[in-house]
């Protein structure tokens, strides 16, 4: 693997040492990089790279910090889109996270990110660090954290494997999340055995702030200080980069260097308390959080961001742990770490600031009036590159793309060919069937472990159809967020599965009332290097990128996770998608089950027959194949300018979107919500639409929302559908006496009875 | 070093969930003979000079009434370590 | 009125509590843990979060901070005291209240919302309330169950020191399902529950009513008061 190292006098493997020994081999590919990455580099700085250079580039132009393999789809987000669209965005992608305008001169800033791969090696840290990874980003913008959630995708419920990995990421996201005193306001668990090896841990947060309190990642000013504070760095995450390491000299010391990432959400509430005390003082000029490729990541985006240089001096990082290299020092993940640049003048306020938090920090460095990084270890110069070729002009490919071998014969595989029920018992045992799999079932064991009640702000959490903030306490004004995704129709039509996760984000930020308006997005996908994962992802974010379009709402920032896959098997394309939406006033938020009795329930737009990658298919009947869900974003549109219209005039009860399970299951969720039963009928949709039952109960037909309306409001809540285009039909009656759920001709279930099966499942399966 | 080693142990007649969970653990890996675990805690106290007897004696009293919750933990030991 | 809260590094409900006392018809004093200058408030809050990280023992740290040692010399004279889950936690390690908490029996953090009995209405934080009155307050915590020697707790029923009990359930283990406690005087209270999270219409727990309608918690605050205004 590795070839002999020459013992270097002091250590370190320096500039003049690249110039004067060019052909030390070096360790380029053990690190991730290519021949042609490496010449390039050689290239770039007209000699081979130090080992600390090296270990910058490899890390900095890693698929992980360089998006590589993704930019070139990534961009369409930025083309694709209007001057109209972009009218509320302050700060689009490429920044830590989007900032959105939304009013009364506040602004929110939200981001999902994923956190994969640590979460199966270490299930409780990885996830623990994924929740204080996001946060950071957040707070780096200049905004106070208000809010998490989480977007989970586990394999087979029954193995065992999949217990240890839930424990883990529920441990770990309640405690980081919780110990923060961020609200967690929603989220989604999906069960497939695609994730099996493959756990999705994506965690969304979002942070709220005046418009002046807008921070940026940059250093722009010449002479102002670059200032390393947080938690000491050690030697977290640096488990590739102890290819460097001089094993042959140094005998005390660990030689195994962990790859897991350690949390501390004490430090990290700490930190945000500082930082947001930082901010409000004035004294900070730029920010950065430390996250991937740590100090390596902050220096060269600082700099090139701000179109200057700087010189570090990489012995003032205070230290976990003194055995550690210059290049682990730069590779290191430590968390709770933020980066700040700050003018002279104010660096006795900024002192003052941290030592009142205890928080410790360092001067590594300055900002200087020259296109290039310094880095120093003691007296010998270790790096000296041009920031913009670290941080922002790495490696750009195209990589091969091709259509899936197996993609037209599962295109043809449609589910029409499944037997359908033959009577109404076997209708009903399957909708009792179904609403105890572990998908539909409930999900309070994991919600049950985290606080959403703190900060007093949270007017919408689970079990809603998304979750709700208020900003503004003197007004009201608040924010809904939604985050949705849907692997298995993103396997059959990747494009499509990708407008279909929007489509349903963007239905459940209007069911709860607000408006959408912005949209963040985490694209897990599996090995770039697979031509037909490519094509995959290609598509994906080609539908991402029109619906974005035609529903005129940006992507304002996202995360990408490539290479999740066990040996060739990748798992189902997954593109999580965020939708953000604005609600004047929080008061008028609208629940997603019935609380009152004798409200008519109508089902707002048409069902067709159309099984395929349903939840019927794939978990009563193990089939997944065909088309999904036919979409008409037009549709989505008018659905949305309805749902706000309404309940601006204070028509709807409660509005629940119909998605995975179709109308059944929502049904019975929307009753078990406060525990108020209905009536139910079919035989209007059945005639209407020109379906069968099982259609009726379990086609995932998009563009549906079941509402109900009080008594009072029938008629002028008919009367606004009509007028706007939206087919409305009186499917119920809202009944909190009887204790069943009575579907006509199908069979009157017994509320009780449904949430003893929809209830017992988690518990069941894990504990 | 020098250091001064405090041990504490949860009260004996109190509940300890922790070494409960941990004991049950162990028992389905089929660890039975093992009949009950309980967790304390080990703190060292690092001095960078030879310890006193005035020094153990701050930390018998820096034991028993900070480093430990006298309704809840007993000290079972304070020891020099060099 | 002013109330005064203490924030410490890793309190989380400092915020929360400060809104409870405005909507009461108080006003909140912001205090920091290591100034032992509590502004002449007329009462102090410890409010919930995780001080100090739950280092050492939960509070454990905190119960050394100088307000802390200012309030504990204060309760002495009088002073009305509310601890609030850590605060809870921070004024059984300062011995304003006897006994111990520790890790919850399940293991597992929980967020829910809990029925309470209210057993002592004789206090500065509970006067407002009636006997026996069964109120909803939201738990969240890992570390909220109640021990103390078999002495102790006949002293606290015998001298009916409790203030609040768990109904339907006991979430975490606590011993005679204790949820509350308040010191001989009535001045001293703490429990585990979070009253400032059932304060505001729209943000508290669901009730038979409405969706997060339930404002149980105010009564904590509009008791302190009132009592100061009687002084």
């Amino acid at each position: 693997m590795l070839g002999k190292k020459k013992l270097e006098p002091s250590g370190v493997d320096t500039t003049a040492m690249a110039t004067t020994e060019p052909e030390k081999e070096q360790p380029w590919q053990e690190l991730g990089l290519k021949q042609d990455e490496y010449a390039e580099i050689k290239n770039i700085l007209g000699r081979r790279p130090t080992s600390s250079e090296l270990a910058m580039y490899s890390v900095m132009w890693s698929e992980h910090c360089s998006y590589k393999s993704s930019k070139i789809y990534l961009r369409q987000f930025g083309e694709k889109v209007t001057p109209e669209m972009k009218k509320y965005l302050m700060v689009g992608m490429g920044e830590n996270a989007g900032v959105v305008d939304i009013g009364e001169g506040l602004a929110v800033t939200f981001k999902v990110e994923s956190h994969n791969h640590p979460s199966y090696i270490e299930p409780f840290q990885g996830a623990a660090t994924g929740v204080g990874g996001i946060v950071r980003d957040i707070l780096s913008m200049g905004a106070r954290p208000i809010a998490v959630m989480d977007q989970l995708r586990f394999g087979a419920p029954t193995n065992p494997d999949t217990a240890r990995v839930v424990h883990g990421v529920v441990d770990g996201i309640s405690f980081y999340g919780n110990c923060l005193g961020l609200p967690n306001i929603g989220g989604e668990t999906v069960f497939d055995s695609v994730y099996q090896g493959n756990p999705l841990v994506n965690a969304l947060s979002i942070g709220s702030m005046k418009h002046e309190d807008l921070q940026l990642a940059k250093a722009s000013n010449p002479g102002d200080l670059v200032i390393l504070f947080g938690a000491r760095t050690g030697a977290d995450g640096i488990g590739g980069v102890s290819v460097l390491a001089s094993e042959t000299f140094e005998s005390t010391g660990p030689t195994k260097r962990p790859a897991v990432q350690v949390g501390d959400p004490f430090a990290e509430k700490v930190l945000i308390e500082c930082c947001l005390e930082l901010f409000n003082s004035g004294v900070v000029a730029g920010i950065q959080d430390l996250g991937g490729a740590g100090i390596s990541c902050a220096t060269s985006e600082l700099a090139s961001n701000g179109g200057k240089g700087m010189r570090v001096q990489l012995k003032n990082v205070l230290l976990r742990d003194e055995s550690l290299t210059p290049e682990e020092i730069l590779m290191s993940e430590s968390q709770e770490r933020m980066c700040a640049v700050v003018p002279k003048k104010k660096l006795k306020e900024f002192e003052k600031i941290v030592q009142k938090w205890e928080v410790e920090y360092s001067v590594l460095g300055d900002v200087i009036d020259e296109d290039r990084l310094y880095i120093k270890w003691g007296h010998e110069e270790i790096v000296n590159v041009p920031p913009r070729t670290v941080a922002h002009d790495g490696p750009i490919y195209e990589r091969p793309v091709k259509l899936p071998k197996y993609q037209k014969a599962l295109n043809k595989d449609s589910s029409s060919g499944l037997a359908r029920a033959k009577n109404a018992s076997e209708l009903a045992s399957q909708l009792m069937e179904l609403i105890a799999t572990p998908n539909q079932a409930d999900k309070s064991w994991i919600t049950a472990q985290y606080d959403k009640y703190v900060g007093g702000n949270t007017a919408l959490s689970m079990p809603d159809d998304s979750g709700m903030i208020r900003v503004s306490e003197e007004s009201g004004l608040g924010v809904a967020l939604a985050t949705d995704a849907n692997g298995k129709y993103s396997y059959l039509n990747p494009y499509e599965g990708a407008r279909l996760a929007l489509a349903e984000a963007y239905r459940n930020v209007a069911v709860t009332g607000a408006l959408p308006r912005a949209v963040t997005n985490c694209l897990n996908f599996g090995s770039p290097e697979n031509p037909e994962v490519m094509w995959q992802f290609k598509e994906a974010t080609a539908g991402l990128a029109d619906a974005c379009l035609e529903l005129g709402i940006p992507v304002t920032g996202g995360n990408v996770s490539f290479y999740n896959q066990s040996g060739d098997i990748a798992i189902y394309p997954t593109p999580v998608v965020g939708v953000l939406g604005v609600i004047d006033d929080v008061a008028r938020r609208i629940p997603s089950g019935w609380q009152d009795d004798g409200n008519n329930i109508y089902l707002l737009g048409e069902t067709f027959d159309e099984l395929d990658g349903s939840a019927w298919a794939k978990d009563l009947h193990d089939h997944l194949g065909g088309q999904p869900p036919k979409l008409d974003l037009a549709k989505e549109k008018l659905l949305a300018e309805l749902l706000h219209g309404a309940s601006i005039q204070g028509l709807i009860e409660s509005a629940h979107d119909l998605s995975e399970g179709g109308l059944g299951i929502a049904v019975l969720e929307a009753s078990l919500r406060f525990n108020v039963g209905a009536r139910i009928w079919l035989g209007d949709i059945l005639d209407r639409d020109q379906i069968d039952q099982t259609a009726a109960l379990f086609s995932e037909s998009q563009s549906r929302v079941l509402v109900t309306v009080g008594r009072e409001d029938d008629v002028k809540f008919q009367a606004l559908c009509e007028a706007r285009g939206v087919p409305c039909l009186r499917i119920g009656v809202t009944d909190s006496t009887s204790g069943l759920v009575e579907i006509k001709d199908v069979a009157d279930l017994k509320l009780e009875d449904i949430r003893t099966s929809w209830s017992g499942v988690m518990s069941e399966l894990f504990g | 070093m020098p250091k001064i080693i405090v041990e504490i142990m949860p009260k004996q007649d109190l509940l300890d969930p922790q070494g409960k969970a941990v004991s049950n653990s162990l028992h389905r890996e089929g660890k039975k003979e093992i009949t009950a675990v309980r967790i304390g805690k080990r703190i060292e106290l690092h001095f960078d000079r030879e310890i006193t007897d005035q020094d153990l004696e701050m930390a018998k009293t820096q034991a028993a009434n900070f480093l430990s919750n006298d309704v809840i933990e007993d000290v079972v030991a304070v020891t020099k370590e060099d | 009125m002013k109330i005064g809260v203490i924030t410490y590094p890793g309190t989380l409900d400092d915020r929360d509590a400060q809104r409870a006392i405005r909507l009461a018809g108080g006003t909140p004093v912001p205090l920091w843990h290591a100034d032992d200058d509590l502004k002449k408030v007329d009462a102090v809050v410890l409010p919930g979060g995780f001080s100090y990280g739950d280092y050492l023992r939960c509070g454990a740290i905190a119960a050394q901070a100088p307000a802390t040692k200012e309030v504990i010399r204060l309760a002495g004279q009088g002073l009305p005291v509310l601890g609030i889950c850590n605060g809870f936690q921070i004024l059984v390690e300062s011995h304003l209240l006897p006994g111990g908490l520790i890790r919850n029996e399940k293991q597992h953090f929980v967020c829910k919302d809990q029925k309470l009995r209210v057993e002592n209405n004789q206090t500065s934080w509970t006067n407002m309330f009636e006997k026996d009155e069964e109120i909803l307050i939201p738990l969240k915590n890992g570390e909220g169950g109640y021990i103390a020697s078999d002495e102790t707790l006949k002293m606290l029923e015998d001298e009916n020191l409790i203030t609040f009990r768990y109904l339907d359930g006991n979430p975490n283990g606590s011993l005679n399902d204790i949820a509350g406690l308040t010191n001989k005087r009535g001045n001293v209270v703490g429990l585990m529950p979070h009253p400032e999270h059932a304060v505001e219409p729209g943000f508290g727990p669901d009730t038979k009513t409405a969706m997060r309608s339930g404002i149980d918690g105010l009564k904590f605050f509009q008791s302190v008061l009132q009592q100061v205004v009687n002084a």
